[in-house]
C-alpha cells in the first residue's frame, strides 16, 4: 500500500489546520455561509437533511486496519455508530457537527487520510478495480496508476475549479468490476508489444445525461500517461461549458463536438504538453510502485477446502473469488444483508473487518462500488474461519451479485437532492427476492433517489430511479443495464410506479425472465436477446 | 400555514422556529405567516440558525405537518432507523411521514 511521505502529509495536516481556523471563523461569524460553503464543500463537508455529512475519501478504494479502525472510531465518537459505504468507493458519516469537524479531519490526517477533493468542481477520488493486485487476469496492478493520478490531480492548480466534478477510473483487466466507461475518463491499462500503455475513454458518466464513453485512444504508452491525461483535462478545461451546469460535464462536450473532433484536440496538446515533462521521472514511479509489490504469499499455501458445511459451500460460492496465487482467495464481504440498509456498516463491523484484513489478509482491505468490502489476500485454508466471525456479526451474506445485492444511494432519508427514498425500496425488493434469488443467477439492480445518478440506476440489469411526482414518490423501472465491459444504459420500461408498486413490476419482469430464460443466461442476457416487449406485457398487462 | 426550519450552525441539528427560538421538535413549530424572512435574516445574522426557509404545513390536532415528505422526513429522521429519529419509542412514528 502506499505510505505517505513528508510531502503528502505535510499536505495534509496543513490543510486541517486551514480548515480548523475557517471553523473557528464560520463558528465566530467571520464567515457568511455563503463564503464557508464552497469551502467546507472543498473539504468533503456537506450539509444534509438531518446534519452535516462528510465524505472520506479511500482512494482506489484501498485502505489497511488501522485506517479502517480510525473509521471505526470516528463513527462511534463523531457519528451514530456507523457509516455509509458509497459507489465512488467512499465512505460517509451522516451525522456530523460542525464544531467537530476539524478534529475528525485531525484523526483522518493521522492515518493518512482526508476528505479533501470528495466535493467540488475539481478531478474527485480516483476509483479502481476492488481486486487489483490479486485478480489473475490484469495486466499490471493499476492501484499505482491511480496513486500517481491521485498525486497529480491533488491540489492541481489548473484543475480546481473545471467546469464540473470530474470522476477518473483505472482498471488493468478485460473484465471491468469498476463501472470505468461511466467515468469522465476511464482508463483500461493494456499491454502492447510488451510495452504498458493504457486505453483511454473519455466522455462516460450517468447523471441526468447518461453516456458511455467513447474510445479516444487506443494505446498511450505508460510512460506518457500523465501528460496524455493533461491533455484531456486541458481541453475540457478550455471548452467544457460553464454557463449551464446540465451541460457542463465533459460527455456534453465530446458528445456536442464529437469523439474525432475531441480526440484532435487533445493530441495537438498532447504534442505541446509531451516537452514539458510531466510524467514522472522513473525512480518516482518505481517508488510508488514498490509500495504496492506483492505481499510475501506462502508458496506451499494449502489449496483445499472442505465444503461439507452447505451454508459455507453457498458462501464460497458466491461471495469467494479465485486468487492470482495458489492457495490464496479473494473474498467479498457483502454490506447488503437481506432487508439491510446497503453500504451501512457498524462501527463494530468496522472494527471486525479490520481485525480480519490485519490477521488474514496482509493489512489490506478493499471498498467496491457496489458498496461491499473485499479481503483481496486471503489463505483459501482460513477461510472457514473467517465465514464464521463474518456470520457473528451479520456480513456473511451469501449473495455477491445477486438480486439481493442492490446499489442504493442514501436517497430522501439522508440526501437533501433526493427526490424519493431509495433504501426502503431496497429493503423491500431484497425481502422479496431473496427466497429466489440464488435461483435468478446474477441480476444486477442498482436504485437512485434523484436523477444524479449516484445509485447507477442507468446501469442496473434492473435501474430505479426516484421521482417527485406531485409531492408523492415515485420510480421509474428500466432494464438492460451495466457498467461491467459488456456496458450499456438501461432502457426505462414505461409509466412509473409507487414504491409497492415497483416491487411487484421487478417481482413479475423476475418471473418473466424465468419462464424465457435459456440455460446459462442471466436476467440481462435474456433481455438483450428478448427485448423489452414480453417484460413489459408482464409489469403493465 | 408557514414554518421556518434550518440547521443548527454548529451541530447540523435540524431547527423549528418556535416564536421566541429554536427547538428540534416540529410540534413546537410556530406559523410565522408573513414573517418568515425577516425572522430568518435576522436569525441567521445571529448565527442562531444555518440556512433557514420557509415552508408550507398543515395545522393537525398532533402539531404541525409540513407538506412536504422532504421537510417531514427532517423533522422525524430517517425512516430506515426509526431509533435514529426523533421519536424512537414510537413504532408508528414513520407512518406520519408517508
Ligand atoms: S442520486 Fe440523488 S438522492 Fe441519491 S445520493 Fe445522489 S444526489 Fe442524493
Amino acid at each position: 500500500m502506499y505510505r505517505y511521505d513528508h510531502y503528502d502529509q505535510s499536505i495534509v495536516d496543513a490543510r486541517v489546520d486551514e480548515f480548523r481556523d475557517q471553523v473557528t471563523r464560520r463558528l465566530s461569524g467571520q464567515l457568511t455561509e455563503d463564503q464557508f460553503k464552497p469551502i467546507r464543500l472543498m473539504n468533503g463537508l456537506y450539509l444534509q437533511l438531518h446534519a452535516y455529512m462528510l465524505r472520506v475519501a479511500i482512494p482506489y478504494g484501498t485502505l489497511d486496519s488501522r485506517q479502517m479502525r480510525m473509521l471505526g472510531s470516528i463513527a462511534r465518537d463523531h457519528d451514530r455508530g456507523y457509516g455509509h459505504f458509497t459507489t465512488r468507493q467512499n465512505l460517509q458519516f451522516n451525522w456530523i457537527k460542525l464544531e467537530e469537524t476539524p478534529d475528525i479531519l485531525a484523526k483522518l490526517a493521522t492515518v493518512e487520510m482526508h476528505a479533501i477533493q470528495t466535493s467540488g468542481n475539481c478531478i474527485r477520488n480516483i476509483s479502481s478495480d476492488q481486486f487489483a493486485g490479486a485478480a489473475a487476469d490484469e495486466v499490471a496492478d493499476p492501484r499505482p496508476w491511480a496513486e500517481l493520478i491521485r498525486q497529480w490531480s491533488t491540489f492541481h492548480p489548473e484543475f480546481s475549479y473545471l467546469p464540473r466534478k470530474f470522476k477518473i477510473a483505472v482498471i488493468a483487466a478485460d473484465e471491468d468490476r469498476a463501472a470505468m466507461r461511466l467515468h469522465d475518463i476511464g482508463i483500461q491499462l493494456v499491454e502492447r508489444d510488451g510495452l504498458l500503455g493504457a486505453r483511454i475513454y473519455v466522455g462516460g458518466g450517468m447523471g441526468r445525461t447518461p453516456m458511455i464513453a467513447p474510445l479516444i485512444r487506443d494505446f498511450v504508452a505508460a510512460d506518457d500517461l500523465m501528460s496524455y491525461l493533461e491533455a484531456a483535462l486541458r481541453v475540457y478545461n478550455r471548452y467544457g461549458r460553464r454557463d449551464n451546469i446540465y451541460k457542463a460535464r465533459i460527455k456534453i462536450l465530446v458528445h456536442e463536438i464529437g469523439a474525432d473532433a475531441y480526440r484532435a484536440q487533445v493530441e495537438e496538446e498532447f504534442a505541446a504538453v509531451k516537452q514539458l515533462g510531466l510524467d514522472p521521472p522513473a525512480a518516482e514511479l518505481a517508488r510508488i510502485t514498490a509500495m504496492f509489490a506483492a505481499p510475501p504469499f506462502d508458496p506451499a499455501a494449502p489449496a483445499e477446502i472442505d465444503r461439507t458445511d452447505p451454508d459455507f459451500a453457498l458462501w464460497l460460492d458466491q461471495n469467494v473469488r479465485a486468487h492470482k496465487a495458489p492457495g490464496y482467495s479473494i473474498v467479498t464481504i457483502s454490506l447488503k444483508p437481506v432487508g439491510g440498509i446497503p453500504g451501512d456498516a457498524t462501527a463494530d463491523q468496522i472494527d471486525l473487518v479490520a481485525d480480519l484484513a490485519e490477521r488474514h489478509s496482509f493489512d489490506e482491505l478493499r471498498v467496491t462500488h457496489a458498496q461491499n468490502l473485499v479481503l483481496p489476500h486471503v489463505r483459501t485454508s482460513d477461510l472457514h474461519a473467517i465465514w464464521q466471525q463474518l456470520a457473528d456479526a451479520g456480513l456473511a451474506e451469501p449473495n455477491l451479485d445477486l438480486a439481493t445485492d442492490i446499489i442504493a444511494c442514501p436517497g430522501l432519508d439522508y440526501c437533501s437532492l433526493a427526490n424519493a427514498r431509495s433504501i426502503p425500496l431496497a429493503q423491500k425488493l431484497s425481502e422479496r427476492l431473496a427466497p429466489v434469488q440464488h435461483n435468478l443467477g446474477e441480476l444486477k439492480m442498482k436504485i437512485s433517489g434523484c436523477i444524479n445518478a449516484c445509485g447507477h440506476h442507468h446501469a442496473g440489469h434492473i435501474g430505479i430511479l426516484g421521482v417527485d411526482k406531485k409531492g408523492t414518490e415515485n420510480y421509474q423501472l428500466s432494464f438492460g443495464g451495466s457498467g461491467a465491459e459488456d456496458v450499456s444504459l438501461a432502457k426505462i420500461t414505461g409509466p412509473g410506479f409507487d414504491e409497492d408498486g415497483v416491487v411487484d413490476a421487478v417481482e413479475r419482469a423476475t418471473d418473466t425472465y424465468r419462464t424465457l430464460r435459456e440455460p446459462g443466461e442471466r436476467f440481462l442476457d435474456t433481455y438483450r436477446r428478448v427485448g423489452m416487449q414480453p417484460f413489459k406485457e408482464a409489469i403493465y398487462g | 400555514m408557514k414554518l421556518l426550519t434550518g440547521n443548527d450552525l454548529a451541530t447540523g441539528d435540524v431547527t423549528w422556529w418556535t416564536g421566541s427560538g429554536w427547538s428540534r421538535h416540529v410540534e413546537d413549530a410556530a406559523d410565522v405567516g408573513a414573517d418568515g424572512e425577516a425572522i430568518a435574516r435576522a436569525e441567521e445574522g445571529a448565527r442562531r440558525v444555518n440556512v433557514p426557509y420557509v415552508i408550507d404545513a398543515a395545522a393537525t390536532p398532533d402539531g404541525p405537518r409540513p407538506a412536504h415528505i422532504k421537510d417531514r422526513i427532517r423533522a422525524l429522521g430517517p425512516t430506515v432507523r426509526p431509533d435514529l429519529t426523533l421519536k424512537p419509542a414510537d413504532p408508528q412514528a414513520g407512518s406520519w411521514v408517508i
